[in-house]
């Protein structure tokens, strides 16, 4: 069933029951997100960029977990969502590496796609913080990762289910020592031979292509 | 279904309790003396195992017949180990003793049990009214509490399920298995019961969404994980009377229609796991759980789970990703356990005081209950109440009774002659509140409103000494590594949040920090995904409302008021009054850091001291020499003689540790 909802004063005809963020997406709103893969039952609803303030709610919520209904009104610009989402940003970026010119992602990097639009500086100076170690970790047979430009937006990992076969992907260790991890062997044992899904999904650059 | 008189449920419960007084009287009715012990966790650590075992020694060596009860824990933890002796030949009243050690224990079997001399100076008081010896129920920590929830812990063996069923147990199970499920759940609304867990849910409607769900497979869950730092109320609830929560867990299965339970325990709780394990087996058998509830239709299967120990694994959707065996991460809500829980099943999930709230509010009526407490906080408050106070412990109120009260009058205020500076409620995810703060109602809306919380129900009463911003690191410390990982502003934002109160304890706080704190906490509070995140920053944020000029000591004079933070303060030796030729510090000093001054008196190289405090303690009252400061740079610099004196006078023994 098709309804009608109104975000930024358009009003959209959408899908019920989609969520709030597909349906801008949908129709060229932009609302930052990292985390969100089309066709998720369940949103992670982790990255906490794409808040919205929708009419009736006390609060900005993620747009990703609200289902539509007939009639909502939502707004993705105000001021309260713009702080929540800079805030997040800020937080990703200060424990991120930094370093666009030497990164593959460059240009097509979707932290810098995000500071450009929320307008932040990609060094937030007051918030130092360390840097995993090592920096790059070459133990998979086809590609290096990068911890320290990995966002743990998760989408990998989805990839990796979608991908036929066994899962190789999942995240390991807690809170902020949180990491990738993906199987060695099992990719030694040829699961990862002609998928690229995890790389080609990494929206930072944090897994590469080893140049055989 | 037809049921004639001889086969209600509470025509059979009356049997099967019958059965258990007859038994419980063929023990216990005799005139050999009663030892009532407490065997919980608190008790044991005491030491009452130790004690336990004095007293059989003891009362067979003197040949003496008697009576030994383990219970669990009344709450009295100032007092463990607890020991209530029953010696009716005596003529003297069941007794409360305090710290009963195994020689104590050794010396009341020896002078009481076979004396019939009571020792009136080990006595705390007598159990119930009467004209020899006062009663406890004159001290404010006893008269003023009102049990509910612990009403029967320390009364009843918590491994014996024949004691709660001749203290009437299982009667509001019988009698809800007369009523319909609306008439039970019409009953736990009206009692304004809400949940016990934290966040204060109206238990009634939960209950409400849940059994109006359609869908097959129900699940009712009792939560005790209980992860909070310094709360241990539901531990010694299931370590003292198990089988008031199985009756509430049973009763809300009742309610909504569900036929499988799961009690899920930490295991870290050991004593509880065992305990609740072998009361589940002992009311199946009967038949007062499992198949065919006191003869009726009703089924309920109960699983203990054992949960690994994460504090995050208490919230309700991490609890239930947990048991279905994935990493126990938060999932955003709604859905709501209430309609897509365990397994996708409607699932209630109610904290272990909420369900042992309820028997009681069947049994005696929801208007009784709502008559407990506040209007919109029914009910009571059990808290459990550590830090600097004279008598800590659990502690059940009710509900609108404050702070001041609770602290000052019934837990005795603080100790020594030290002011109040602080309380803590609601461990990490609450607040620190201060002095001005002492005529809060505690309900749950007061203290929401104060910026704290209920929470679990940690109490934590902070002296003059103390330092809130120290205490708000430890909190952060403690939910920094307790964050899942799973969202950004749990994940680096309460990492930011540490590592700036760290700073600042240390001395490396900049004045910009007090603003990039409180703008960070409130987006973490409002942008985390679950309430861990969302609570996090709350020792934070009230301790910069309510502690504004503490911060402010630390960041700009690197002064800690409290003079917690080491880094800050320093020891040093006022030679006006330290004693020449007294050693008293010098041997405590684990490095080496007490030296000899030029007039034999000692000075602390401050370079080697660690700030650990023991030469204060060690100081004879009578020089009371040491002194500690804040900030540091107030210490006199007292400089080590270049060649030691001792070594000097004595120079033909060389220091056997010289290099
Ligand atoms: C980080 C976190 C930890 C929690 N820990 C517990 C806990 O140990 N015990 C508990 O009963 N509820 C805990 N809760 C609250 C539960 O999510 C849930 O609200 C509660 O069990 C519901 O029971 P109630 O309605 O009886 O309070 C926690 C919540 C959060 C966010």
């Amino acid at each position: 069933m098709m309804v009608e909802i109104t975000v930024d004063g358009r009003v959209l005809t959408v899908q019920a029951g989609q969520s709030l963020l597909e349906a801008c997406l949908a129709n060229d709103i932009y609302v930052p997100n990292l985390c969100h893969l089309p066709g998720m039952a369940d949103p992670p609803a982790s990255c906490r960029l794409c808040f919205v303030e929708v009419d009736g709610m006390p609060q900005p919520v993620t747009s990703c977990t609200v289902a539509v209904t007939g009639g909502l009104v939502a707004r993705t610009d105000t001021p309260a969502v713009r702080r929540l989402q800079r805030s997040a940003l800020r937080l990703l970026l200060s424990v991120h590496e930094v370093d666009c010119k030497n990164c593959p992602a460059n240009k097509r990097c979707e932290l810098q796609r995000l500071a450009r639009f929320l307008k932040v500086g990609l060094k937030p100076k007051d918030l130092p913080a360390p840097r995993k170690t090592p920096a790059v970790d070459d133990t998979h047979p086809c590609f290096s990762f990068y911890p320290n430009r990995c966002v743990l937006c998760g989408k990998c990992v989805e990839a990796c289910r979608r991908a036929p076969g066994e899962t190789v992907m999942a995240f390991s260790r807690r809170g902020f020592e949180t990491i990738l991890y993906f199987d060695v062997n099992a990719a030694e044992a040829g699961r990862c031979e002609n998928c690229q899904a995890c790389v080609e999904i990494c929206p930072v650059g944090a897994l590469v292509m080893k140049a055989d | 279904m037809n049921q004639t008189p001889e086969n209600t449920p509470e025509s059979r419960l009356a049997a099967i309790r019958r059965r258990a007084e007859d038994q419980r009287r063929a023990r216990m009715d005799t005139d050999a003396p009663k030892i009532h012990i407490g065997l919980a966790t608190c008790g044991i650590a005491s030491g009452a195992l130790d004690t336990k075992q004095a007293f059989e020694q003891a009362l067979a060596e003197q040949g003496i017949e008697a009576l030994i009860h383990t219970v669990g824990c009344a709450g009295h933890c100032y007092a463990e180990p607890v020991v209530i002796i029953d010696h009716p030949q005596s003529g003297f009243p069941p007794i409360f003793y305090h710290q009963v050690t195994a020689g104590k224990a050794k010396m009341l079997v020896k002078l009481f049990l076979a004396g019939g001399d009571p020792r009136l100076e080990h006595v705390y008081g007598a159990t119930v009214e009467n004209d020899l010896i006062p009663s406890v129920m004159e001290f404010p920590r006893f008269n003023r509490e009102k049990r509910v929830v612990m009403e029967k812990c320390g009364r009843v063996d918590p491994e014996d399920i024949d004691d709660y069923l001749a203290e009437g147990g299982y009667g509001a199970l019988a009698r809800a298995l007369a009523m319909t499920p609306e008439e039970i759940v019409a009953a736990i609304e009206a009692s304004g019961l809400r949940g016990r867990g934290g966040a204060g849910f109206p238990t009634g409607r939960k209950w409400r969404l849940a059994a109006a769900a359609t869908a097959e497979g129900k699940v009712v869950i009792c939560n005790a994980d209980e992860g909070d730092p310094g709360a241990y109320m539901d531990r010694t609830l299931l370590e003292s009377n198990p089988h008031q929560m199985l009756e509430g867990l049973a009763i809300c299965a009742r309610a909504v229609g569900a036929r499988q339970a799961v009690v899920y325990v930490r295991a870290e709780y050991p004593l509880a796991v065992r305990i609740v394990t072998r009361a589940i087996a002992q009311a199946e058998a009967l038949g007062l759980l499992g198949q065919g509830i006191l003869g009726t239709d009703m089924n309920l299967d109960i699983e203990v789970f054992q949960g690994s120990g994460a504090f995050v694994c208490g919230e309700e959707t991490a609890l239930i990703r947990s048991i279905e065996g994935y990493r126990g991460m938060p999932v955003h809500r709604p859905p709501y356990p209430a309609q897509k829980g365990l397994h996708g099943r409607p699932t209630v999930i109610n904290n272990v005081k909420t369900l042992a709230s309820v028997p009681p509010i069947i049994e005696k009526g929801p208007d009784w209950y709502a008559a407990i407490g506040t209007e919109k906080s029914s009910g009571t408050a059990i808290f459990s109440v550590v830090g600097d106070v004279v008598h800590p412990g659990l502690v059940e109120i009710p509900m609108g009774v404050t702070l001041r009260e609770l602290i000052f009058d019934i837990c005795g205020g603080v100790p020594g002659r030290k002011g109040f500076k602080a309380v803590q409620i609601g461990g990490p995810s609450g607040g620190c509140l201060s002095e001005a703060f002492l005529d809060t109602p505690i309900d749950f809306d007061s203290l929401t409103e104060a910026g704290a919380m209920m929470g679990s129900g940690g109490m934590v009463v902070m002296s003059q000494d103390s330092c809130p911003v120290d205490v708000a690191r430890f909190f952060l410390d403690f939910t920094q590594k307790e964050s899942c990982g799973k969202c950004t502003f749990c994940r680096i934002g309460t990492w930011h949040l540490l590592e700036i109160l760290e700073r600042i304890t240390v001395g490396e706080g900049r004045e910009e920090d007090v603003e990039l704190l409180q703008q960070l906490g409130e987006d973490i509070k409002d942008g985390s995904l679950c309430g861990l995140g969302k609570t996090a920053p709350n020792p934070v944020l009230t301790s910069l409302k309510y502690f504004a000029d503490e911060y402010a000591a630390h960041i700009r004079e690197k002064r800690c008021p409290g003079m917690m933070c080491r880094a800050l303060t320093a020891y040093y030796i006022d030679l006006e009054k330290c004693a020449r030729g007294c050693d008293a510090c010098v041997g405590c000093c684990p490095t080496d850091a007490v030296f000899t001054t030029s007039t034999r008196k000692k000075g602390i190289d401050q370079a080697l001291c660690v700030k650990c405090g023991e030469c204060m303690v060690a100081c004879p009252p009578e020089y009371d020499a040491v002194r500690k400061v804040s900030p540091a740079s107030l210490a006199p610099i007292i400089e080590r003689p270049v060649k030691p004196v001792a070594e000097a006078e004595a120079s033909a023994t060389p220091a056997k540790d010289a290099p």
